[in-house]
């Protein structure tokens, strides 16, 4: 459904995106991840036809974004990073405003206005001023003026910034209730959404892509090995080396809090029954042992930083960076 | 054209629900009335005296020395009156964010310009409909040629057609309203003095040419009952050109 080959948008001296390549099945959904100013906007306005890239094709539902831009802007329902409103308008009159301008009419425009206020729960402020509305309901207004035509591809900037818990929770499952019928892109900084609702990430940072697969995979392609939180009451000044004594142990490492360590054994293995039985033999007071898991803000964090802002052991616990 | 119609019918929209439109619109009317009544008094006054020195009635032009007088200063007012109108135009999309919509919409950069221009041209034609009261109310009361006050009103109406697509051109380049309302005061002043600069070239080519280049020169022929062809391919090729280059500076901003 969208094809991007080998794009770079270059603003002067300055390179916005770098050879991106991607692509999205009908019916996938896509999630952008990187930090601002990864080139996730400028990505999404290549795409939409909006600005043409320096090189490269995009293609969207088989059109050139840039030598087809009508067809492409009819098949494409965008959600900038700010939701385009008119604060003087009314939502229904606002929503209608757009669908005219998607060529909708008559009893069409209406049934798709309804369906669409229905589906993002917008029928308590139809009549309201957009200017007196609360920033989550204008993002969902600015979903709307997207959905309205039912189009066959949706590109959304950080869909769900600015709002609450709930109403992300309810814009997530929108996204998810979209997949299946219609491919989406959505780009998000916010880790736990791209696990949420997508079937793939695609990592981006300073422009280029750094990585691409389902989420699970990504983390276990990162994970090296199996690591346990241990906590104790009392322990041991020389706790590193006391621990090292348990069959399994490859690495003991110290964290941020003295009473807790890290450790590492090899992918697969399960050596944490060992670890409790020794803690407890040795009278250290276990208080705490859990399995720390690579999240994939983990991923994110390791695929975005470059090498010479990592700490200095690749493998400090994901507990130590917050 | 679908498109063209909703922004034409969502740029009314915006103008009624803000104050711009009541402010611009009143003070407008508000000039021409009082503008209308110096002159009405000012001509009675003469009238009054002409009757004294000569005795019985005096023949008294209302065309010369009301509405002459009246359209010569209505350009000064619309010069400072429509840039407030069109400055919002397009600086207030990109203030807004709403730019990118409209730019992202199947709907073509001339849709946007064109329904632009309409729907401000409809708010300003609206006034100057108002403002026929102050001839209606005069035929009731005096005889007068009604030729040249239509061709008065032709001239306002083309003169105001180039104002706003100077207005809109300027609204096009920045996202400040400000910076735009001031770039279309200078353009239009610029324009306005380049008559000044017309005579005092004089009669040679280059004078004749920048005489022309001023709409100074071809409102006055239709002030004052002139319909030149000239005149008016002047006023429809320069609306037509400004709009042309709001609609190059909307969709240069692309590349950028």
């Amino acid at each position: 459904m969208i094809e991007v080959c080998n794009i770079t948008k270059r603003y002067g001296h300055l390179t916005a995106i770098d050879r991106v390549t991607f692509r999205v099945e009908k019916g996938e959904v896509l999630a952008f991840l990187g930090p601002n100013g990864a080139g996730k906007t400028t990505t999404m306005r290549i795409l939409t036809s909006f600005i043409p890239a320096t090189e490269g094709t995009a293609h969207v539902a088989g059109f050139d974004c840039a030598d087809q831009p009508d067809e492409v802007k009819k098949r494409i329902g965008y959600l900038p990073e700010t939701p385009p409103v008119y604060q003087e308008l009314t939502v229904a009159e606002y929503l209608m405003f757009v669908g005219k301008l998607r060529g909708m009419t008559g009893a069409g425009l209406t049934q798709a206005l309804d369906r669409v206020m229905e589906r993002l729960s917008l029928g308590s402020v139809r009549q309201r001023l957009i200017a007196n509305l609360s920033r989550g309901y204008r993002q969902r207004v600015g979903l709307a003026q997207a959905l309205i035509h039912d189009p066959p591809v949706l590109i959304l900037d950080e869909p769900t910034v600015g709002l609450d818990p709930k109403q992300i929770i309810e814009i997530r499952e929108l996204i998810k209730s979209l997949a299946g019928s219609h491919s989406v892109i959505l780009s998000t900084h916010i880790l736990p959404e791209a696990t949420a609702v997508c079937q793939r990430v695609v990592i981006i940072n300073g422009g280029r892509i750094v990585a691409e697969d389902t989420p699970d995979q990504l983390s276990a392609r990162l994970r090296k090995s199996e690591k346990i939180s241990v906590t104790l009451k009392a322990p041991p000044a020389n706790i590193t080396e006391r621990f090292r004594d348990v069959p399994g142990v490859e690495h003991v490492l110290t964290t941020s809090d003295p009473q807790t360590v890290l450790i590492e054994c090899a992918l697969g293995k399960d050596i944490r029954e060992d670890v409790a039985r020794f803690a407890v033999g040795q009278n250290w007071g276990l208080l705490e042992m859990k399995p720390v898991s690579m999240t994939l803000e983990d991923v994110f964090l390791k695929l975005t930083q470059r090498e010479d802002e990592l700490p200095k052991s690749s493998e400090t616990p994901a507990g130590e960076r917050h | 054209m679908p498109p063209v119609q909703a922004i034409i019918a969502k740029e009314l929209r915006s103008y009624f629900v803000s104050p711009i439109v009541y402010v611009v619109g009143g003070v407008f009317l508000l000039t021409f009335g009082f503008l209308a009544y110096l002159y009405i008094v000012f001509t009675g006054a003469q009238a009054i005296q002409l009757m004294q020195m000569q005795g019985g009635t005096a023949q008294i032009n209302l065309n010369d020395l009301v509405f002459r007088n009246l359209f010569a200063s209505m350009r000064f007012v619309l010069l400072l009156i429509l840039p407030i109108l069109t400055m919002r135009l397009l600086a207030e999309e990109r203030k807004l964010r709403t730019f990118e919509f409209l730019m992202t919409a199947p709907i073509r950069v001339s849709e946007i310009i064109v329904g632009k221009f309409i729907s401000v041209y409809l708010v300003f034609l609206g006034m100057l409909l108002l403002t026929t009261l102050v001839p209606l109310t005069l035929a009731l009361f005096s005889d007068f040629d009604w030729y040249p006050v239509l061709t008065g009103y032709l001239g306002l109406t083309l003169l105001g057609g180039f104002f706003l697509a100077v207005g809109l051109f300027a609204s096009s380049i920045t996202e400040n309203q400000i910076v735009a309302a001031f770039t279309s005061f200078g353009l239009l002043l610029m324009c306005w003095l380049l008559a000044g600069l017309g005579s005092l070239l004089g009669d040679t080519p280059a004078g004749q040419v920048v005489s022309y280049l001023s709409f100074m020169e071809h409102y006055d022929h239709l002030v004052r009952g002139l319909i030149d062809t000239k005149d008016l391919v002047y006023y429809v090729s320069g609306t037509v050109l400004m709009l042309f280059l709001a609609h190059r500076i909307v969709d240069a901003s692309r590349w950028k």
